[in-house]
């Protein structure tokens, strides 16, 4: 987990949405939001969640290892970028490797367009639009240590399983103290690949 | 990635207390180092015009004067926190839809043409002073509202009672906490909350009752999560499992209208289990023994019946709430919404103060306004009842106080008007033939369309301020385009009651007026232009301040400048030299001249409306996070409306609807059709409606006028009702100008403006330290 970073905590969402309307006014990308807002529990309760991109550490971007391009560059503080606009053909091969559903493309401008972590923003030592403006802190921006500092007993979770695959991000997730697991399950497991079961 | 230079912002309180102490700007934006250098950009420090959280942010303009985007602001209030609206707001400074010209027409049946303000004024003139010369004075009312910052809600109770010398005068205020400010005033002799937001980071239990606060007040929400990440309990008291109520330790989903019976059964229980602070009630409160005695008829087991919730969970509450060494407790509109809305507030304070949880750090009680000047807007003079210093229109000493001020005869003060629902009555009755509103629009926000849109209807002249063509200033003959809060100064006061400072961050469009301007205006063409000589908001409020000099509301030491310097200042602040006040009765006083609290004894009865077999179900209203009142703001701002475009009917699912197939919700006042949300998040005897939309999708074409008798809030959080399976959803209808168009196809544009232009004020510094 890179230093200061994102860690999301669903259960203090309020389904506000502040999130996705910062992120369309944040410059990097004004005019469209590139977080998204998941009603997790919808009919029995108002739970929700924001997903930001995760900034997949290990291994490495899936969506930058795909890109026939080489147009998503990943920096040495760990932010994947979005895409470069000048390399970016539209294909949305990262759209199809993404495990979090996170990067979008623009069919008109066959550009792709993901939350950066507002590198804009945290360049010059500012929080991401997000996490900042986030009115209950169901986003946080920070070290670790210093969301510890601020929630005592806080549990915190950057690694991921989708089947067999687990996925370790630059963003954490904060999961319920008496509820750790390690790591927290990422989306249905793998049974079948072209026809052919791969469950051990 | 570069170090970061600032220090950190840390959540312990005691850094960053409400009221007097300079705000930090540590954390906030490096606006001289960042990107205002690079564009030419500037920062104006301002606040959200919406709630009464009163966000700070900070205004983007551009190098030509425009707002065009906004800044986080690491305020006292709200850290940096923005809710989607307050992110959205700066989009209606320079929206399409604004009014840049007088609107008028002599009869409903034209349609409207631009005219120059002096023909717009001239006419509204002509027409006040017929009404009157006709009918008396009191047959033309003036309507304001609490979105208008304090000085304008000055103005506006002294135009109605020096220049158009009518008791009528009220304010939107009235649909929003005067329950609360009734129930108060009673118990404490002080109309306000009792403690900070930041107090909720030093209790240890948090009792919130009937506020949404997820979707109403967003940016409180880390005041309660804070509490929750320092070990406080939480309850919950609404009929729907909200956002805040997800979480909370216990959720007493209730049924509407059934509030006062619920609280008085939890003191029974404190009472019962010795839990009373028995000290505390003998040294600092009136009242006890008959209140007691009422509460003893109110056992767990008669509220679990009246009010549809477990007997064992009313025994939880009254543990949990009484046993914490610390509690506080905070309401809003679903308690203060009935026709007994004052007693249901009165019993929050009957439970607070018998368990000595009262003026401690951590330890009070708190109103949350819904508007963002919903505090301030009433203690100048707007409500029927007050005079400036929230001074009393009946008492004779304060009538005399301000007609010195004034400096008018004590004969030519008015008395006390009636309310806002009752004026509607009255124009429905042809008592009141002429009406001027400002900041409000009751077409949407009044309970009973069908009755606000008949006594609308039936005045003679009708004329409104606004700077978006309302449902309610499309039936005017006159309308007037005012400024945004981003064009003028002035200040608010929060749900705290700490007084704020907006900023002016652009210059008003061509055309468009202030409404302090138009007021003085108006007065002068009605003859009492000597008593409205003011060039601005800030004259404005150097009259404010000695107005309420020596009052409870006491503005006098609260200026321009400390408001600048500091991140707000809690009134009562007596002197320049005074920091203050942010939390109430820290010496065990209260405002009553003994000193003491004054418990009332409350008495539950069922809602007005009643239930039958026709109508066997509640329907309850409020808001959703992306909308404001009556809508007439953020139904016009693209990301909102993209993520509420429309209201629904909020049903359980044991009624056999599916998500999204029509659902008739049928009242005694008629009937509409919405999409449900089914949702096990409600009551299966509960309906509810969002109420931001004009009819055909009006939850307030449901609800019912009804009045509480004390504070004459309407009930709009209960009525009886039914559903059926209906087969077509009712549209929402389009905005009354769409988008870039102007409506009113014979308009008659004359720019050209012989008045002076407004006066200019002051721009806020840009903070480039």
């Amino acid at each position: 987990m890179m230093g200061r970073t994102i860690f999301i905590d669903p259960g203090r969402c309020i389904g506000c949405q502040a999130c996705v309307s910062a992120c369309r006014e944040c410059d990097s990308h004004r005019g469209k939001s590139m977080i998204h807002l998941d009603y997790t529990d919808e009919g029995h309760s108002v739970a929700s969640l924001p997903t930001v991109c995760m900034h997949c550490e290990d291994p490495v971007a899936p969506c930058a290892e795909v890109c026939p391009a080489d147009a998503i560059l990943v920096t040495a503080d760990g932010v994947v970028q979005q895409a470069d606009t000048t390399r970016c053909i539209g294909c949305a091969n990262c759209v199809n490797a993404c495990p979090f559903g996170v990067p979008k493309i623009d069919l008109q401008a066959k550009l792709q367009m993901k939350c950066n972590l507002c590198y804009d923003r945290t360049a010059y030592g500012l929080a991401p639009m997000c996490a900042t403006v986030c009115p209950t802190g169901a986003l946080f921006y920070g070290t670790a240590e210093e969301l510890q500092a601020e929630r005592p007993g806080v549990q915190i979770a950057d690694t991921f399983t989708f089947g067999e695959t687990e996925v370790r991000t630059g963003v954490a997730m904060v999961v319920p103290a008496d509820k750790v697991r390690w790591p927290v399950p990422g989306g249905l497991p793998v049974v079948e690949i072209n026809g052919k079961d791969v469950r051990r | 990635m570069t170090a970061d230079p600032r220090p950190v912002v840390p959540l312990d309180p005691s850094l960053a207390p409400p009221g007097t102490r300079a705000f930090r700007d540590a954390g906030g934006i490096p606006a001289d180092r960042w990107r205002a250098d690079q564009d030419g950009e500037t920062l104006v420090p301002t606040h959200c015009c919406f709630c009464g959280v009163q966000c700070g942010m900070y205004l983007r303009v551009d190098r030509g004067g425009k707002v065009f985007g906004v800044e986080p602001r690491n305020h006292d209030i709200n850290r940096m926190r923005l809710c989607p609206k307050g992110i959205n707001a700066y989009q209606q400074v320079n929206h399409p839809d604004r009014l840049t010209a007088p609107l008028m027409r002599r009869s409903r049946d034209e349609v409207f043409r631009e005219v120059s303000w002096d023909e717009a004024l001239d006419f509204t003139v002509s027409e006040i002073k017929r009404i009157q010369q006709a009918h008396g004075n009191d047959a033309f009312g003036l309507l304001g509202g609490a979105s208008l910052f304090s000085e304008k809600t000055y103005l506006v109770g002294k135009f109605a009672r020096v220049a158009l010398k009518s008791r009528h005068v009220d304010y939107n205020g009235r649909l929003c906490m005067v329950s609360a400010a009734g129930a108060n005033k009673l118990a404490f002799g002080i109309d306000r909350a009792g403690n900070p937001f930041s107090d909720c980071l030093l209790t240890d239990c948090l009792l919130i009752a009937g506020s949404n606060v997820g979707e109403c007040f967003p940016v409180m929400t880390q005041y309660v999560w804070g509490a929750r990440d320092r070990g406080a309990s939480l309850i919950v008291v609404d009929p729907r499992e909200t956002a805040i109520a997800r979480t909370a330790d216990i959720h007493v989903a209730l049924k509407p209208g059934t509030d006062s019976a619920f609280f008085t059964s939890v003191l029974n229980v404190v009472v019962e289990e010795g839990l009373t602070d028995e000290a505390y009630l003998a040294a600092h409160a009136t009242g006890w023994e008959e209140v007691r005695a009422k509460a003893a008829e109110y056992p767990p087991s008669r509220a679990a019946e009246i009010c549809g919730v477990p007997a064992e969970q009313i025994v939880q509450v009254a543990r949990t709430f009484a046993r914490a060494p610390k509690a506080m407790a905070w309401h809003a509109r679903g308690i203060e919404h009935h026709s007994q809305g004052v007693e249901n507030c009165l019993a929050v304070i009957n439970l607070c103060a018998a368990t000595g949880h009262i003026g401690k750090p951590g330890a009070g009680y708190g109103t949350i306004t819904g508007q963002g000047n919903g505090q301030g807007g009433r203690e100048h003079g707007q409500k029927a009842d007050l005079l400036p210093g929230g001074r009393s229109i009946m008492n004779e000493e304060h009538r005399r106080q301000i007609c010195e001020i004034w400096g008018i005869e004590e004969s030519e003060l008015p008395p006390a008007g009636t309310s806002m629902m009752e004026m509607v009555w009255q124009m429905q009755r042809r008592e009141i033939r002429g009406l001027i509103g400002i900041c409000n629009n009751p077409f949407v926000s009044l309970p009973n369309y069908r009755v606000v849109k008949e006594g609308y209807d039936a005045t003679e002249f009708h004329a409104q301020f606004d700077f978006f063509l309302s449902e309610t200033a499309a039936n005017a003959h006159v309308v007037l385009p005012v400024t945004t809060w981003a064009e003028d100064e002035g200040v608010m006061a929060n749900a705290e009651a700490r007084v704020v400072k907006h900023n002016k961050a652009q210059d008003a469009p061509p055309g468009v007026r202030t409404d302090t301007w138009v007021m003085c205006e108006l007065a002068r063409r009605l003859g009492a232009g000597d008593k409205f000589a003011f060039a601005d908001s800030r004259a404005v409020f150097d009259e404010l301040r000695i107005a309420s000099a020596g009052t409870v509301n006491d503005y006098y030491g609260i200026t321009y400048e400390r408001l600048e310097e500091t991140g707000g200042i809690a009134w009562p602040c007596p002197s320049t030299d005074h920091p203050g006040t942010p939390r109430l009765f820290e010496d065990g006083r209260t405002y009553h001249p003994d000193g003491k609290i004054h418990l009332q004894v409350v008495e539950w009865h069922p809602p007005m409306d009643p239930y039958d077999d026709e109508h066997p179900m509640s329907l309850t209203t409020g808001r959703t996070v992306a909308h404001f009142l009556s809508g007439n703001q953020t139904r016009r701002l693209g990301a909102l409306v993209e993520q509420t475009p429309r209201p629904w009917a909020e049903v359980h699912p044991s009624h056999g609807f599916r998500n999204g197939e029509p659902v008739r919700v049928i009242t005694r006042r008629g009937s509409e059709v919405f999409p449900a949300l089914v949702t096990e998040a409600i009551r299966p005897d509960t309906v509810f409606i969002p109420y931001h939309w004009p009819v055909p999708t009006a939850a307030n074409a449901l609800t019912i006028d009804a009045l509480d008798p004390r504070s004459k809030i309407p009930e709009y959080k209960v009525c009886a009702c039914r559903i059926e399976h209906a087969e077509k959803i009712d549209e929402v209808p389009a905005p009354p100008v769409a988008p870039g168009q102007v409506a009113y196809p014979e308009a008659q544009v004359s720019r050209t403006d012989p008045l002076p232009p407004t006066a200019p004020q002051g721009r806020g510094t840009s903070e480039r330290s």
